[in-house]
């Protein structure tokens, strides 16, 4: 066991990775010599060289439509796209392309591609770098998404994405980069929690909080601020986004109940809309009262010095779990 | 007499032959140098008429600018350092490329910068609190756009290009003889954006003039990755001509550019200039430039500092009096003050300008949220005002 931080953590089940598979390679703008503007492949082109982790050319169709090629010719590329506002240059790769080629082939060719995403805000950016763009690719069937949120998952999760014979888009919470956690390097894949499931992160008995990426630890403090007024909160990290693991939400909200969704990402269309509408649809008779999301606003990425406004914090939160339970909140009162 | 904001509109009509068949075009190849590393000026047959009309006052204000945007670079960067600023791209070393492109260009042209062009919004007239406030995080935009014909900074890489020849095209509906600039970075040139704005300004024979400073380094990677063939050689493939001029002579990059926006005018279509320069600080004030540049590399090009050479220049010519050296401290000094001041006195955002202009008419979605975040506001007692933004 180590500590790490989260940006090791991908680092090293990258280096796991790239010994374990010849044909694992790693594709990215700036991120041999420097190790990427996170330095996340800190150190992996000296160690693996120049044809293993290639420093591409500043175009983004261009490194997921390489990437498509590379893939047809067997190879696993791992794909950074330097900050999520940067990925729609190729969006259509992705989605036409990426998405589509193993139903298109009926199997025949596989996209064992992984796009490597740097999301979210909360670092005091200049615009296009606090996205989260991730509800764009959950729209888009064929491609797995998974949005990691603590150093041991950043870990393995990598590996299972870099494995997974189906396009994987791995968010990664930029904000969160710096945070240490222990990482277990021995833990074998077999023995690690499948990549489509979400985990409890912490049990409770009258509200299901669910978040992913950068605000599960969010969640979390919120929980345990909701425990010193008495009230049992169970926190789930949904890990994968597309497909979302529906039976482990299920279960909890047939235990609590209540149902609170918390993302960075606008509301509209967004996951948390997605999650509401169908645990309305398979647990409506168990639901005490209407799910709450607690997200950002329908607004583009604000500029830094009003992004605390915009990202749902532990108050915020908060707010939102007294409404599910019908305390006394922000918008007593209101009707709708 | 010095100009006072960048000497512009002073020299609103470009000089030249008169006639865009006479306009020098060359493909790739040699840079174009009017004036040596040495200050030496260099005379060059087609050229020359090109600046012929840049005197003795006029050369010095071009010194003046050099030197202000190096300062107003240098006191950015240190705001950056004291919190002040979140961020801040440094121009240092491409300050003729800018200010002898930017100078170039008349007060009706339009522009479209990338993120690294402060100086050229200084010569637009961007007011000094304008250029802080995007890289301060207190809005996503700077100036006003269409009050002095420059795009606000744009972070997509090579996005703007194709947004100049839109409105390059416009101009052309239009019938007008306005110019338009787009620029970018040797880096820019690698994406879809900058080939696809090479196809439609070539299609339709665009008033465009594409500027792309070469500053040899996009973040950590060098030119080469981006292409085999020198930048200029790559857009004659699209059918538009190209220049490759010294970026740190500042009266090359002035001859270059004139010829390109005379060339626009005229009906002569697009130009494409590669102005070979280099970034002698970090990307941005988040990068390391450490890691990935050899310091030899640095040191060689300090010796073709552009503000240097002008210097020399000026020096040969005599004009590099006490006078002129105190006038241009002063301003520079003066610039840098009004900068930090701007920056630091600049108010804060109020919570609910989070909703505004998502829309330019009202959208329920937006105001309900809107309505539900200042009540949330409400409920912890704090007075809810809305900014002036
Ligand atoms: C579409 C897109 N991809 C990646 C980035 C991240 N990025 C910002 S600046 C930069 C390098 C740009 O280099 P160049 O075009 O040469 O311009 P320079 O910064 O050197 O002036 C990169 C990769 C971005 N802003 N936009």
């Amino acid at each position: 066991m180590s500590k790490l931080t989260f940006a090791r953590a991908i680092n090293a089940g990258l280096r796991k990775s790239l010994e374990n598979d010849p044909k694992v390679v790693l594709m990215g703008e700036d991120i041999g010599s420097l190790g990427g503007v996170f330095r996340v492949t800190d150190g992996l082109q000296k160690d693996f060289g120049k044809h293993r982790v290639i420093d591409s050319p500043l175009a983004e169709s261009g490194i997921i439509g390489t990437a498509v090629g590379l893939a047809y010719r067997g190879y696993r590329p791992v794909c950074e796209i330097q900050f999520d506002g940067f990925i729609y240059p190729a969006f259509d790769q992705i989605v036409s392309q990426v998405a589509k080629m193993h139903y298109r082939t009926q199997g025949r060719v596989k996209m064992p591609i992984t796009i490597r995403v740097p999301f979210g805000g909360g670092i005091g950016s200049p615009e296009h770098h606090s996205e989260s763009p991730e509800a764009y690719f959950t729209h888009t069937s064929g491609l797995r998404v998974v949005a990691v949120s603590n150093p041991q998952d950043a870990y393995t999760m990598i590996q299972q994405a870099i494995a997974s014979d189906d396009p994987v888009l791995y968010f990664e919470p930029k904000r969160r980069y710096h945070d240490k956690g222990d990482v277990d390097e021995t833990f074998s894949l077999s023995e690690a929690l499948p990549l489509d499931k979400a985990a409890v992160v912490s049990a409770g008995s009258d509200v299901t909080l669910i978040a992913y990426g950068p605000l599960v630890k969010t969640a979390r403090d919120a929980a345990m601020a909701a425990a010193d007024e008495g009230i049992s909160v169970e926190v789930i990290d949904l890990r994968s986004l597309a497909p979302v693991d529906y039976p482990v939400v299920e279960a909890s909200v047939r235990k609590t109940g209540r149902l609170v969704i918390t993302h960075e990402a606008a509301q509209s269309g967004g996951l948390g809309a997605e999650i509401a509408a169908s645990i309305t649809e398979r647990c409506f008779h168990y639901l005490e009262s209407a799910p709450v999301r607690i997200t950002g606003f329908d607004v583009p990425y604000p500029y830094s010095k009003l992004e605390m406004h915009h990202l749902p914090d532990l108050d915020r939160i908060l707010d939102g779990v007294d409404r599910a339970l019908g305390r006394p909140n922000s918008l007593s009162g209101l009707e709708g | 007499m010095l100009t006072d904001q960048a000497g512009k509109g002073v020299h609103r009509d470009t000089p030249g032959p008169g006639h865009s068949a006479q306009i020098p075009l060359r493909t790739g190849g040699d840079l174009l140098q009017l004036v040596s590393p040495e200050g030496e000026r260099i005379s060059h047959p087609e050229f020359d008429i090109w600046v012929k009309d840049i005197g003795d006052e006029h050369l010095c204000s071009l010194y003046e600018d050099m030197t202000v945007i190096r300062r107003i670079d240098a006191e950015a960067t240190a705001l950056q350092r004291q919190g002040e600023l979140a961020l801040w791209p440094p121009l240092l070393g491409q300050e003729a490329a800018q200010i002898g492109s930017s100078r170039s260009l008349r007060d009706d042209d339009f522009v479209f910068p990338s993120y690294r062009e402060s100086g050229v919004a200084y010569v637009r007239g961007a007011h000094l609190s304008e250029i802080a406030r995007v890289w301060r995080g207190n809005a996503s935009y700077g100036w006003d756009p269409l009050r002095i014909n420059l795009a606000t900074p744009q972070i997509i890489i090579g996005s703007q290009s194709l947004h100049a020849t839109g409105y390059a095209m416009g101009v052309q509906l239009d019938g007008a003889n306005t110019a338009v600039l787009a620029y970018f970075g040797d880096g820019a040139t690698s994406e879809g954006d900058v080939n696809e704005a090479m196809v439609f300004a070539a299609s339709y024979q665009a008033p465009v003039v594409f500027f792309c400073q070469n500053n040899h380094w996009a973040i950590s990677e060098p030119v080469r990755v981006q292409s085999h063939v020198q930048l200029a050689d790559r857009p004659t493939g699209f059918g538009i001509p190209s220049m490759r001029v010294d970026g740190n002579d500042v009266l090359a990059v002035m001859a270059a550019t004139r010829v390109a926006l005379d060339r626009a005018r005229k009906g002569g279509g697009p130009t494409f200039i590669e102005a070979v320069t280099y970034r002698m600080g970090p990307h941005t004030t988040a990068d390391d430039p450490t890691r990935y540049r050899d310091p030899i590399e640095l040191e060689d090009w300090a010796a073709k500092d552009p503000i240097l050479r002008l210097r020399k220049l000026l020096q040969a010519k005599g004009l590099l009096t006490d006078d002129v050296e105190a006038r241009v401290k002063s301003k520079a000094d003066a610039v840098a003050a009004e900068l930090r001041s701007s920056c630091i006195d600049m108010p804060d955002p109020q919570p609910l300008d989070v909703f505004n202009h998502v829309y330019s008419t009202p959208n329920s979605w937006i105001e309900r949220q809107k309505d539900h975040y200042s009540r949330y506001l409400n409920s912890f007692g704090q007075p809810v005002e809305e900014g002036a933004l």
